[in-house]
């Protein structure tokens, strides 16, 4: 029994299976849930990391990107850890989603910087010159004519990083996240079947990903590769 | 005798150890059309592009209507670095056409043109768009007020910028080989507009340019460049009729009037 749900060992594999699909959709759940809260993280530090390494001050530049480079190199599973046994000695007791969550997005942060990195400069120097030129603010240049550009052409390698993190989030099961794997994992610790548990992650993952790629292509040719148009 | 508009005195502008500008001494008057011309990299390009505040000054002074660009005045008479609000303020009276057009192609044609004078002047869209319109009408594109510039030919897209920088209401012109990326066959239609402009318009124009006849049909004074300096300018008639320096010479022999 998990999550209040009883399994059915005893009918043959179809009905061991049905009888799990629940117990395996609310641990898909919370896959879901940790890669849209990891995201999110990865989405606002990587515009933070993006808008520092861009900045022509090298004292704000080069902490930014040495951060950078240290998540960029680590793995995953080390960040998590620390993050999970470190910070508890400091006095920073976190709940092991959110540890999890946090790990995934201070990874992906990297990832996403460059991602707005190149969103940014896909916007020729000109424009933005000629936008000085006609006096209009800083600001109003960043939003209106840099980003309402970037944004668009950004859409889809954003959905290919939110589909990694998806892919990533098993790692949080060694800090007992009960996500996807994990819950896999203790159905077949306790009816000693392995196969089917697995099997069906495995055909739960590759629906998750095969949906979400479907949906980017849509999105993909949907985007305005001119940028947002403004009438 | 009426005072400059644009004064530059004694101006240096480095790229490391590359001078650009040596020491350039440049006025121009109010209303005049100026016509810059010289082989590439002889500066030409930064004089607009200082002018426009998208490029710092070394050393020396530049003043537009009597009031430093690059410095303020403070009260003991002493100059400080300009201020970026100092700045704004003194770019107000300046529009900049460039190169490449440089249009905003996520935006319509008539967004291009009001976009600064909303954000910017503070218009209402109405007027702006009332105003944009007479520009458009100018510039010969009243019809095409609401396509995006990809729909639009090089030529149509510069005049399309040459309004939007119109509708900001400049005292000074600047275009920067304005017709240089086009196509032979539009080059007409943008130098007509400029040339109606120059004649129906009390517009201080700088233009920097490689087409030698219009230069010589549009200016009141053609200066030649090379290497950061003016090495002669004068009448057009002049200029290119009788020109004094054997460096004026030899680049007019190169491009062949």
């Amino acid at each position: 029994m998990l999550f209040d749900i009883a399994w059915d060992i005893d009918h043959g594999a179809w009905a061991f299976a049905l009888s799990i699909l629940p117990i395996l959709l609310r641990g898909l759940l919370v896959t879901l849930e940790a890669t849209l809260v990891g995201f999110f993280i990865a989405a606002v530090l990587g515009l933070g990391l993006a808008a520092l390494k861009a900045s022509s001050n090298a004292i704000i530049a080069w902490p930014a990107r040495i951060i950078g480079e240290f998540l960029r190199d680590t793995p995953l599973l080390i960040q998590l850890f620390f993050l999970y046994y470190v910070l508890p000695d400091y006095g920073l007791v976190l709940p092991a989603f959110l540890t999890g969550a946090l790990a995934l997005g201070l990874q992906y942060s990297i990832y996403l910087s460059e991602v707005y990195r190149a969103g940014i400069e896909s916007v020729p120097r000109g424009q933005i010159e000629a936008a000085r030129a006609l006096d209009l603010s800083t600001a109003h240049i960043f939003r209106n004519i840099v980003l309402a550009q970037a944004f668009p052409r950004i859409i889809p390698a954003l959905g290919n990083y939110l589909v990694s993190i998806m892919k990533d989030v098993p790692v949080l099961s060694v800090v007992a996240v009960l996500e996807l794997l994990n819950v896999a994992r203790i159905i077949g610790d306790r009816t000693f079947n392995y196969l089917i548990p697995l099997s069906l992650v495995g055909a739960l993952y590759l629906c998750m990903t095969l949906l979400a790629s479907a949906a980017l292509r849509r999105l993909g040719k949907s985007l305005p590769q001119q940028g947002w148009p403004l009438r | 005798m009426t005072d400059p508009i644009i004064t530059f005195d004694k101006v240096v502008k480095r790229y490391g150890d590359n001078i650009i500008l040596d020491e350039l001494d440049f006025d121009v008057l109010p209303g005049e059309k100026v016509a810059i011309i010289g082989p590439s990299g002889s500066g030409k390009s930064t004089v607009l592009r200082i002018l426009m505040t998208l490029e710092t000054i070394d050393d020396g002074l530049v003043t537009v209507s009597g009031q430093p660009l690059w410095h303020q005045r403070r009260a003991d008479g002493t100059l400080d670095a300009a201020s970026p609000a100092h700045l704004r303020t003194m770019r107000k009276q300046m529009g900049m056409v460039f190169q490449q057009f440089n249009l905003f192609p996520h935006m319509t044609v008539l967004r291009n043109v009001i976009e600064a004078p909303i954000h910017v002047r503070g218009q209402s869209r109405p007027e702006a768009t009332a105003l944009a319109m007479t520009y458009l009408e100018l510039v010969g594109l009243s019809d095409h007020a609401e396509k995006f510039p990809h729909q639009l030919s090089g030529g149509q897209q510069q005049r399309v910028a040459i309004a939007r920088a119109l509708a900001m209401q400049p005292r000074i012109m600047l275009f920067d080989e304005p017709t240089s990326a086009l196509d032979p066959e539009l080059v007409g239609e943008v130098l007509n507009v400029i040339r109606r402009l120059a004649h129906e318009h009390a517009l201080t124009m700088l233009l920097v340019t490689h087409e030698m006849a219009f230069a010589r049909d549009f200016a009141d004074r053609v200066c030649f460049f090379d290497q950061g300096r003016i090495i002669e300018q004068g009448a057009p008639e002049d200029l290119f009729g009788a020109p004094q320096e054997s460096r004026t010479r030899e680049f007019l022999g190169r491009v062949n009037v």
